[in-house]
């Protein structure tokens, strides 16, 4: 299955029972200079989906999870949130959201977790986690106080809540920076390599999180490094090669029984014993 | 030499008061004017960014003895000036002339401090909240400038600490600032040496103040550089 994109020729996608998908990316497209990162991808995310995007560093899949949420602009192509097209305007030399009201309401919707947590060191985890449910969802404070410890205490740094991120390890972070994406309640989570500026002993705590939003029958996308773990929670896995999908299916079938050549060379690289990974119980 | 000092004292105070009513009321304003200035700045219209550009370059590149001549001398050439509602109390007075051209002035500098501080905020923090859907308003107010302002506080402390300095300046035009006092009371007592001296002594010890002041508010500002 060398060109695994599915066929997609009506731009709303539906799933097996009519329903919606919760994103659906279609043929995109993405150049830095001459560098072509995206040479047309496509994507479809229905609900409850699990997709993990694997591929060697360069390969574009970064790009591609980025420009989901519009953090990058893609150059051609389509993003439609359930049923609701991203508009963007392009000219010669830019593109960027057509309208910010739209987009800004979209990325509520999208729940976003970065490779370096990203969490604004100028407020304590709490106030991390509270800021946009205040300032950009308008919700009462003691509401997303409430809301904020719980999900604090359920990735498991609700003792931490008073602490600057500066004061958090690499694990501590990467999950207050979750529960920051839960707080939007979000319907679709995007990760964007969330353990790999982690220690090794710090991988397995901030997985577990994971997991258990995988479990809960979120949809997300995720973009890993964790094969072992991508195996165990994804429903579906794309291995990105040189911009474009080359390998697409249940994880048995991508990791167990790879089609391509690259996508054999890139698990023999990355499926070593050293990489098993122990999950904490 | 002590018994000059004992006798004068009070009036070097007096002196010292101004000074600080002057760097306070100019450090505020300066301040408030640098915010639209920086944003102008920064802004993607040209001529908006070109105006801001050329009030830096005004600013800088003269002496601000050279602004202050020009405010207090200057204006009252002008018969609209002096016919205008500004001009009775305001424009007339050698104190609200120190105020404009020391407070303008470290408006151009504060502008140019706060862009480095704008410019210097992490990519990684702006896209966290553009992904949580924060408008480029709420980004700003909540995320860029209280950041900005960090990473630039130690640049606002040499800041003050030069304006101190300069309000010196105000002196020329008559004001009874701590410099102004200290001419008077050398040329009445013939005693440069104390006198000066004690001038001196007085600014370094406010300027050690405030760069105390400045440490303290990193301090309750950026808890973690002090880990």
């Amino acid at each position: 299955m060398n060109d695994a994109s599915p066929p997609l020729q009506s731009s709303v996608v539906m799933n097996r029972k009519g329903s919606v998908a919760a994103v659906s990316v279609l043929d995109l497209h993405k150049s830095y200079g001459s560098n072509q990162v995206l040479k047309g991808v496509s994507l479809v995310a229905q609900d409850h989906d699990v997709i993990s995007i694997i591929g060697s560093s360069g390969s574009g899949k970064s790009t591609l999870l980025r420009c989901i949420n519009l953090l990058e602009m893609p150059d051609q192509g389509e993003i439609r949130i359930k049923d609701e097209l991203i508009a963007i305007k392009r000219t010669v030399n830019f593109a960027k959201p057509a309208k910010a009201k739209q987009i800004e309401r979209l990325r509520t919707r999208l729940g976003m977790v970065f490779q370096n947590f990203n969490l604004w060191s100028h407020m304590t985890v709490l106030q991390n986690v509270i800021e946009a449910p205040i300032h950009v969802k308008k919700i009462p404070n003691s509401e997303a106080i409430e809301k904020a410890e719980a999900l604090l205490h359920k990735v498991g740094i609700y003792d931490k809540r008073h602490e600057y991120p500066a004061f958090l390890s690499g694990g501590e972070k990467q999950r207050a920076a979750i529960a920051r994406a839960l707080a939007m309640e979000p319907q679709v989570m995007l990760f964007d390599e969330p353990t790999s500026s982690l220690d090794p002993e710090r991988v397995g705590e901030v997985l577990k999180v994971i997991r258990t939003l995988a479990e809960e029958g979120r949809t997300m996308i995720m973009v890993t490094h964790e094969m072992h773990f991508a195996r165990e929670v994804s429903s579906e896995i794309i291995y990105i090669h040189q911009g474009k999908i080359a390998e697409q299916g249940k994880p048995e079938q991508v990791l167990g029984d790879p089609q391509t050549e690259q996508c054999r060379n890139f698990l023999a690289r990355h499926l070593r014993p050293r990489d098993t990974l122990k999950l904490e119980p | 030499m002590v018994e000059v000092l004992l006798q004068y004292y009070p009036e070097f105070f007096k002196g010292l008061r101004l000074t600080l009513i002057l760097v306070g009321l100019s450090v505020c304003i300066g301040f408030l004017l640098s915010l639209p200035i920086a944003l102008a700045r920064l802004s993607n219209i040209r001529p908006v960014r070109r105006l801001a550009k050329s009030y830096i370059f005004f600013f800088r590149g003269t002496p601000m003895l050279v602004q202050l001549f020009l405010l207090y001398y200057g204006l009252s050439q002008f018969e609209s000036v002096k016919e205008s509602i500004l001009w009775k109390g305001f424009l007339e007075s050698p104190f609200w002339c120190a105020v404009i051209a020391i407070s303008f002035n470290s408006a151009a500098y504060m502008a140019e401090i706060l862009v480095g501080g704008i410019r210097a905020v992490p990519r990684g923090q702006i896209e966290a909240g553009l992904a949580v859907g924060m408008s480029a308003h709420v980004l700003f107010w909540r995320i860029t400038l209280p950041q900005a302002i960090r990473i630039a506080l130690p640049n606002y402390s040499n800041e003050v600490i030069f304006l101190v300095k300069s309000s010196a300046l105000a002196s020329t035009i008559t004001l009874m600032d701590l410099t102004g006092v200290t001419r008077t009371l050398v040329s009445k007592t013939y005693m440069p040496v104390p006198m000066y001296l004690f001038a001196g002594l007085l600014y370094i010890s406010l300027n050690y103040t405030i760069a105390k002041f400045f440490k303290i508010l990193e301090r309750w500002l950026i808890p973690q550089r002090h880990a």
